[in-house]
């Protein structure tokens, strides 16, 4: 099976140490983590992680029960790209003489759907949000203009099957969950995703 | 929400208790004695002084044992966990004494034994400043405990605690840390009692247990023509014992350990084939790749036991029962995977099954049970020379106790013969580092072992050198009076690493030549008598003598010096290329 981009959607308690605790079980495998986030959710108190990985469903499947098994977490999910809408900010920093002489910049600013969150004598910053390929192409229309400096936020992702996690959050706080929580969803498609 | 309003929500909506002002320091005594604990394993210093200070007057409720050295410790809980069924808890200071638990932590991680470790931590507003002492204890111990907490505020104290009882002790047992700052011990709160607890909305210690795999495996099993059961620690830790033996004999199955399993059922039941692994009986390795069911119990798969994963079990349908889910499929791809506590899984798995027997395929293990024993056993037993083997020592440990007494083992040739020859009469009597292999285990677990069933014979089989590694121990014996005997099987080397320098590094014996000191006059600096024995005339009365005296004792028995552990799996191969010399 072929290392191909999965996002791993973690849902945790907001505790000190966690992020420590999901970190090393990749580096434990000397798996490189590709991009990590980590934000409040639409449920109070509850916390997502984001991880961006390039692996096989294999590992990313091993590595999402050892991480659903750490104490605080609540679920770990993984997806591949067509399962999720995701996005990544990107910021520019520009010269302001650059783009003000040059009409090309601004043609190029629009095309790329840019937008100047800061402007100062010396510099503009512009923003971006899109998928990677589509900031890094950016990156390489700016440089002939001098781009100063570029920065890249990680992934944010959203899963397109995901209800959220109000509903599953109140089973977790049962004492007898369903079997929607407790789910074998893996042993019913474990020959899709198996290999040794 | 952190777990402080976690609990306070929880407690809210129960009637409210009268509080009293309590320290810290004594929070945690009471949350002690609340679970039921009467054994602490420890070693102060100065970030831990104030819970020292409180136990001098719980002295009499809580039964403190200074150990040497905090490895010493935590390895004595994790022996009083595995004799007792029970968790096992330490007390150790900040900075060094804390990272001297580190060893104990991972080997608690990696056999799944409850273990509860309270470690000192330097004031709350010290921390990150280097101070005296400090370290960050909470990152260091993150990958070898199941959970780990650092309290600053006295007042997570209670809950704090019950959450680590009931997440050491539940589902997959293992070790948790609680680090708790000099401040919190001190501080005086409103205490209002201790309510233990017994749910936790991101943890779930039990799998919902699926019914329909368990139909599934039922089916597979009763079609099997040659099924084969092996088990591990998990029967032990779900206490399942019980219903694992109706579940075996309704199967008529042959059956086989791990070295974590071991004594789970009696060594000599009918259908007990003997140990897996790189150093396991013939007959089960062998036939690990013949059976056309194989049926896994509470065991992952080990390394040591699968040997070579392309060619384990490549013909055989796979059921493996587990509590862990990250468990199955992790290293051996199973056609069943059963999810749940095995004291629930298995008595549903028997109801579905027919009852059976398999007297030709077990007589497919009586085979090679006589090769094995022609080859391997009756040389071992009965060697032609006047050097003593190890072998003919445990098996004269067997006569001598019955099989009635709790066995801890250290690791390394002495382990492997051990687990291959000592016979087991009851559950919980192999005490030993199966995951991690630490040298150093046994002593201090089977002072831990003495303390957890005191009712029963404790005897440790060590090396001569993993005895050197925790030999301070022994004056832990000498003041709390523990009872266990000590048989050092002394081969004069570092044995097991010899052995495969001997067969894959053409006997380049690189450092493995140990000098030891006289051991029982080590013994006797102790206050602890001793007998050092090399004839064979001797050995049994020499046997006789340590079990009947009172209180511990040491028996150090010279072994031949270039003797070597048979049957083996060389690492890289399959359990069926096991050689038999």
């Amino acid at each position: 099976m072929n290392k191909r981009e999965f996002t791993i959607t973690v849902y945790t308690e907001n505790q000190v140490g966690l992020l420590n605790r999901i970190a090393i079980i990749f580096s434990r495998r000397k798996i490189n983590i590709e991009s990590l986030n980590t934000s409040p959710t639409e449920v109070e108190s509850v916390h997502r992680f984001t991880i961006v990985i390039d692996e096989t469903e294999d590992v990313v499947r091993k590595l999402c029960r050892q991480i659903e098994k750490q104490v605080e977490v609540l679920k770990a999910y993984y997806n591949t790209e067509d399962e999720i809408v995701w996005q990544e900010l990107a910021l520019y920093k520009v010269s302001t003489d650059a783009i003000a002489e040059k009409v090309k910049v601004e043609r190029l600013l629009r095309e790329y759907g840019a937008r100047a969150v800061a402007i100062r004598k010396d510099y503009t910053v512009f923003e971006t949000t899109g998928h990677r390929a589509e900031t890094d192409n950016l990156i390489k229309a700016l440089e002939p203009y001098g781009l100063i400096e570029f920065v890249r936020s990680a992934r944010v992702a959203i899963i397109k099957a995901s209800s959220g996690f109000h509903d599953r959050l109140k089973e977790f706080e049962q004492k007898e969950p369903g079997e929607e929580v407790m789910e074998n969803e893996y042993l019913g498609k474990k020959e899709e995703v198996f290999t040794m | 929400m952190d777990t402080l309003e976690l609990f306070a929500a929880e407690k809210a909506t129960t009637t409210p208790v009268a509080t009293r002002e309590l320290s810290g320091s004594a929070a945690v005594l009471e949350a002690f004695i609340a679970e039921g604990v009467h054994t602490i394993f420890g070693y102060p210093g100065g970030a831990i002084m104030p819970i020292y200070d409180a136990l001098y007057d719980y002295h009499e409720k809580l039964n403190h044992i200074l150990v040497r050295h905090e490895q010493g410790a935590i390895h004595a809980a994790q022996g009083f966990a595995r004799a007792s069924g029970k968790t096992g808890v330490v007390f150790a200071t900040s900075g060094p004494g804390a990272t001297n638990l580190v060893t104990g932590l991972a080997d608690a991680m990696i056999d799944s034994t409850p273990v509860v470790c309270i470690t000192g931590q330097v004031y709350a507003h010290l921390l990150g400043t280097d101070a005296f002492q400090e370290t960050d204890v909470i990152n260091i111990t993150a990958p070898v405990t199941k959970w780990n907490y650092q309290i600053t505020d006295a007042n997570e104290i209670p809950a704090v605690l019950a959450k680590a009882f009931y997440i050491a002790g539940s589902g997959r047992p293992g070790p948790v840390l609680i680090d708790i700052t000099k401040n919190a011990q001190l501080q005086k709160f409103d205490y209002a009692g201790y309510v233990p607890c017994t749910h936790i909305r991101s943890y779930r210690p039990k799998p919902i247990v699926r019914k329909e795999y368990i139909e599934t495996a039922a089916e597979i099993i009763n079609a099997a023509e040659k099924p084969f059961i092996i088990f591990g620690q998990g029967v032990l830790l779900g206490k399942a014992e019980k219903e694992f033996i109706q579940f075996l004999e309704k199967s008529g199955a042959p059956a086989a350990w791990t070295i974590m399993g071991m004594s789970a059922i009696p060594t000599d039941h009918p259908q007990a084939t003997g140990m897996l692994g790189m150093h396991g009986n013939y007959g089960p390795n062998v036939l690990t790749n013949e059976c056309d069911v194989l049926i896994a119990v509470g065991m992952r798969f080990d390394d040591r036991v699968t040997g070579r994963l392309d060619k384990y079990a490549k013909q055989a349908k796979i059921i493996h029962l587990d509590i862990d889910p990250s468990e199955i499929d992790k290293n051996v791809k199973t056609t069943v995977g059963i999810w749940g506590d095995c004291k629930e899984t298995l008595p549903l798995l028997t109801s579905m099954l027919k009852q059976k027997v398999y007297p030709q395929w077990l007589q497919r293990f009586n085979d090679f049970k006589q090769q094995e024993e022609e080859t391997c056993i009756i040389p071992e037993m009965n060697p032609d020379s006047d050097i003593l083997s190890m072998a003919e020592v445990i098996n004269a440990l067997n006569e001598c106790t019955g099989g009635n007494a709790i066995v801890v083992t250290d690791v390394g040739q002495h382990q492997m013969v051990t687990c291959r020859y000592a016979k087991y009469n009851t559950s919980k009597s192999n005490i030993t580092s199966g995951g991690l292999g630490t040298m150093g285990f046994a002593l201090p677990a089977a002072i831990g072992a003495s303390f957890g069933d005191p009712n029963r014979d404790v005897v440790a089989v060590i090396g001569d050198g993993g005895f050197q590694m925790t030999i301070q121990e022994l004056g832990t014996i000498m003041q709390s009076g523990a009872n266990v005997k000590i048989i050092i099987l002394n081969n004069q080397f570092l044995g097991m690493v010899r052995q495969w320098q001997q067969l894959f590094h053409d006997k380049r014996y690189s450092f493995v030549d140990i000098a030891s000191p006289d051991f029982v006059m080590v013994a006797k600096g102790y206050s602890i008598e001793g007998r050092k024995v090399s004839e064979r005339a001797e050995l049994k009365v020499a046997l006789q003598q340590m079990m009947k005296h009172p209180g511990s004792y040491l028996l150090e028995v010279m072994v031949g010096k270039e003797d070597n552990v048979f049957p083996m799996v060389p690492q890289g191969c399959s359990v069926s290329e096991i050689r038999l010399k």
